[in-house]
């Protein structure tokens, strides 16, 4: 299994957002969850991030219309987490964990690997598009340290050469 | 130890129900179904088990907070957000028996007299949050959950909740917020959730392992329990090592091993024919312990004898080779970065720390560094923050200053004077007066 590229939207088509009957009756699903609607929000936009690659600010105007709340509290909320896009990913976002445990087996090296053969660090992407790094924080797998998370998937237990293998796998993958 | 949590690691197609059930699932809830809430909450009590999360708080004594007589609804938590550093016990119950952790979620519910209960899971968790949906989904198609659990005429609904990245939401008022729909800044406490809790309401949090002790304490009995481990540090336990050791991984023990048999019998010593130098017995808050201490119990009450604690069991093992200045470096980094910024002890705190860490790495330290990290490590524990991620900072690094003090003094014996800041901030200016007192 490989994992799946991120297809952003580009901002253009974002900038007016409207759920069509899919996203709607999954919005519908998951309020039933909640006594509150606002309990939804983290649900929702996990919900828009997987269908739109990102979370746009018209994204945001949708979910708070459809939610009851003003744009500017989904703001607060979707900057306070790590996890939702804020502009369009590269397709294959690389998370590199650095915590203690990968540090102390190997991060570091594969963070160099990776500025070699992709040219790029953390906070950075290639300029066509296909890969994004960002350092993060300990992924709960420091047992098969060390550990990038790529798009929804983990690698463990990697080293420069499984990271060769992986990125020819990624980068040769289809739309 | 034969295992109980890990039972169904290795075995085919483990986490479907027909293996679970094959198994003796739901056993345990049967029978709690049978005794009624007041009846297993004393099981629970007297199986002696404590909290797996971190605080090891008695569990059976927590569920009797929740109000007897409030109106309404009340709620189960069940926390997954495992994101303490060197912790990965959580996802490893999720990953060979899901259905172990939701029977554990449907006793605790049924002990409060929940309706529904949340499993509140890190959002990286991906791949785990969907098993849990596959086992869900079976269990409800089984009539195990919802309208009429196992024919009982109690009624329960089990969702998951996917966080987004902060490992502040793992602290339980923090992951009522997010759970809310807020962001993840911890509340004041008291109340405490048992009688305030998500959307107001009365709520008990408790972790993934906690939760998947259960089920063995109702089929073989809280006596069973208590007679693994001792008096007040009952039962098995799971212990993540990560680091330096030949073995890294879960491993299932009884509370009260030592350190020595997990690192060197279990995990097959440390790397490479190398010297163990240090260990954190309970994820990255916990104080370090050094080489000379490595036969300390592995249990809650030992750990706090020993000046440390067993926290969430996340055995960080470091060797020789490893600069204790960078290993609290790269901590205070973490801190600093996963901080929600409420509080000023630690949002200052902790970035504070990191400037003089990197100071010091960079070949700038002064001599008053060592104090200044533990002046700051001091004012931001000690009940001085809306919760304890101000101690979680506070304790390991502190403790790696006063464990390794010749490793700091060293670098900054060899220090240079920091070139002068185009633009001096008050942290880099020395240490001020009154700070701390
Ligand atoms: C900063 C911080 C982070 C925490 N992270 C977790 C976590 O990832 N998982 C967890 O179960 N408990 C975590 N806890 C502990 C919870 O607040 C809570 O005590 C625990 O979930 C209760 O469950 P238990 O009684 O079963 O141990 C954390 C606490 C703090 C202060
Ligand atoms: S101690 Fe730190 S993480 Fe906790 S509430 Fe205060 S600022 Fe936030
Ligand atoms: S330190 Fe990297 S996964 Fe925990």
């Amino acid at each position: 299994m490989s994992t799946a590229p991120i297809h952003a939207a580009n901002p253009e088509e974002l900038r007016e957002v409207r759920f069509d009957a899919a996203m709607e009756s999954q919005i519908a699903e998951l309020l039933t969850h909640y006594p509150i609607p606002r309990a939804a929000l983290l649900p929702v936009l996990w919900l828009c991030q997987k269908r739109y690659g990102w979370i746009a600010p018209g994204v945001m105007e949708a979910v708070a219309a459809r939610l009851g709340l003003s744009p500017a509290y989904v703001q607060g909320v979707v900057t306070f987490y790590t996890m939702f896009h804020t502009t369009p990913p590269a397709r294959f976002v690389l998370q590199v964990c650095t915590t203690l445990s990968c540090a102390v087996c190997g991060a570091g090296e594969l963070l160099a690997h990776l500025r070699k053969r992709l040219g790029i660090g953390p906070g950075e992407r290639t300029p066509d598009g296909t890969f994004q790094i960002v350092g993060v924080q300990c992924l709960g797998a420091c047992g098969s340290a060390p550990v990038v998370q790529v798009n929804d998937d983990y690698y463990e237990n990697l080293d420069p050469a499984k990271l060769d293998a992986l990125l020819d796998e990624l980068a040769a993958a289809k739309e | 130890m034969e295992p109980t949590l890990l039972k169904a690691r290795g075995l085919e197609g483990s986490r479907t129900l027909a293996s679970y059930l094959s198994r003796g699932g739901y056993e345990g809830l049967r029978r709690a179904l049978a005794l009624g809430p007041q009846e297993v909450t004393k099981s629970v009590i007297d199986s002696e088990l404590r909290g797996r999360g971190g605080a090891g708080f008695p569990t059976g004594r927590k569920w009797t907070f929740v109000p007897k007589d409030h109106p309404g609804p009340r709620y189960l938590v069940c926390n997954a957000d495992e994101s303490e550093p060197g912790t990965f016990k959580d996802r490893e119950i999720i990953e060979h028996d899901p259905h172990l952790v939701i029977e554990g979620i449907a006793i605790a519910s049924f002990a409060i007299g929940a309706h529904t209960a949340y499993i509140y899971i890190r959002g990286e968790f991906v791949r785990w949050a969907n098993l849990l949906e596959q086992a869900l989904g079976e269990a409800r198609r089984e009539k195990i959950l919802g309208a009429d659990v196992l024919g009982s005429g109690y009624s329960l609904d089990i969702w998951v909740h996917r966080g987004a990245g902060a490992y502040i939401c793992g602290e339980e008022t923090s992951l009522l917020e997010s759970l809310e729909g807020k962001r993840g800044f911890p509340r004041l406490k008291p109340p405490f959730p048992a009688v305030v809790g998500a959307f107001g309401k009365p709520t008990v949090v408790n972790n993934v392992e906690t939760l998947a002790c259960l089920p063995s304490i109702l089929t073989r009995g809280p006596a069973w329990f208590a007679s693994i481990g001792r008096p007040r540090n009952t039962g098995p336990k799971l212990f993540s090592v990560s680091g330096h050791v030949v073995r890294p991984g879960v491993y299932e023990l009884p509370l009260g091993v030592t350190f020595r048999e997990i690192i060197f019998e279990h995990c097959g010593g440390i790397r490479a024919g190398r010297k163990l130098k240090a260990f954190f017995p309970g994820g990255s808050s916990a104080p370090v312990l050094t080489a000379a201490e490595v036969d300390t119990k592995a249990d809650f009450d030992a750990c706090a004898e020993a000046g440390t604690m067993l926290g969430s069991g996340g055995v960080i093992v470091l060797d020789e080779t490893v600069d204790m200045v960078e290993a609290a470096a790269n901590l205070a980094h973490f801190y600093a970065h996963e901080s929600c910024g409420q509080c000023t002890p630690c949002r200052e705190g902790s970035d504070w720390l990191v400037d003089i860490l990197h100071r010091i790495l960079a070949g700038h330290g002064r001599a008053e560094d060592p104090d200044t990290i533990l002046r700051i490590c001091r004012f931001a524990s000690q009940g001085m923050t809306i919760c304890p991620l101000g101690d979680a900072f506070s304790l390991p690094i502190s403790s790696i200053v006063s464990k390794f003090r010749d490793e700091f003094e060293r670098r900054i014996a060899a220090a240079t004077p920091a070139p002068p800041r185009k633009h001096p901030v008050l942290p880099w200016a020395g240490p001020r007066p009154g700070f701390g007192r």
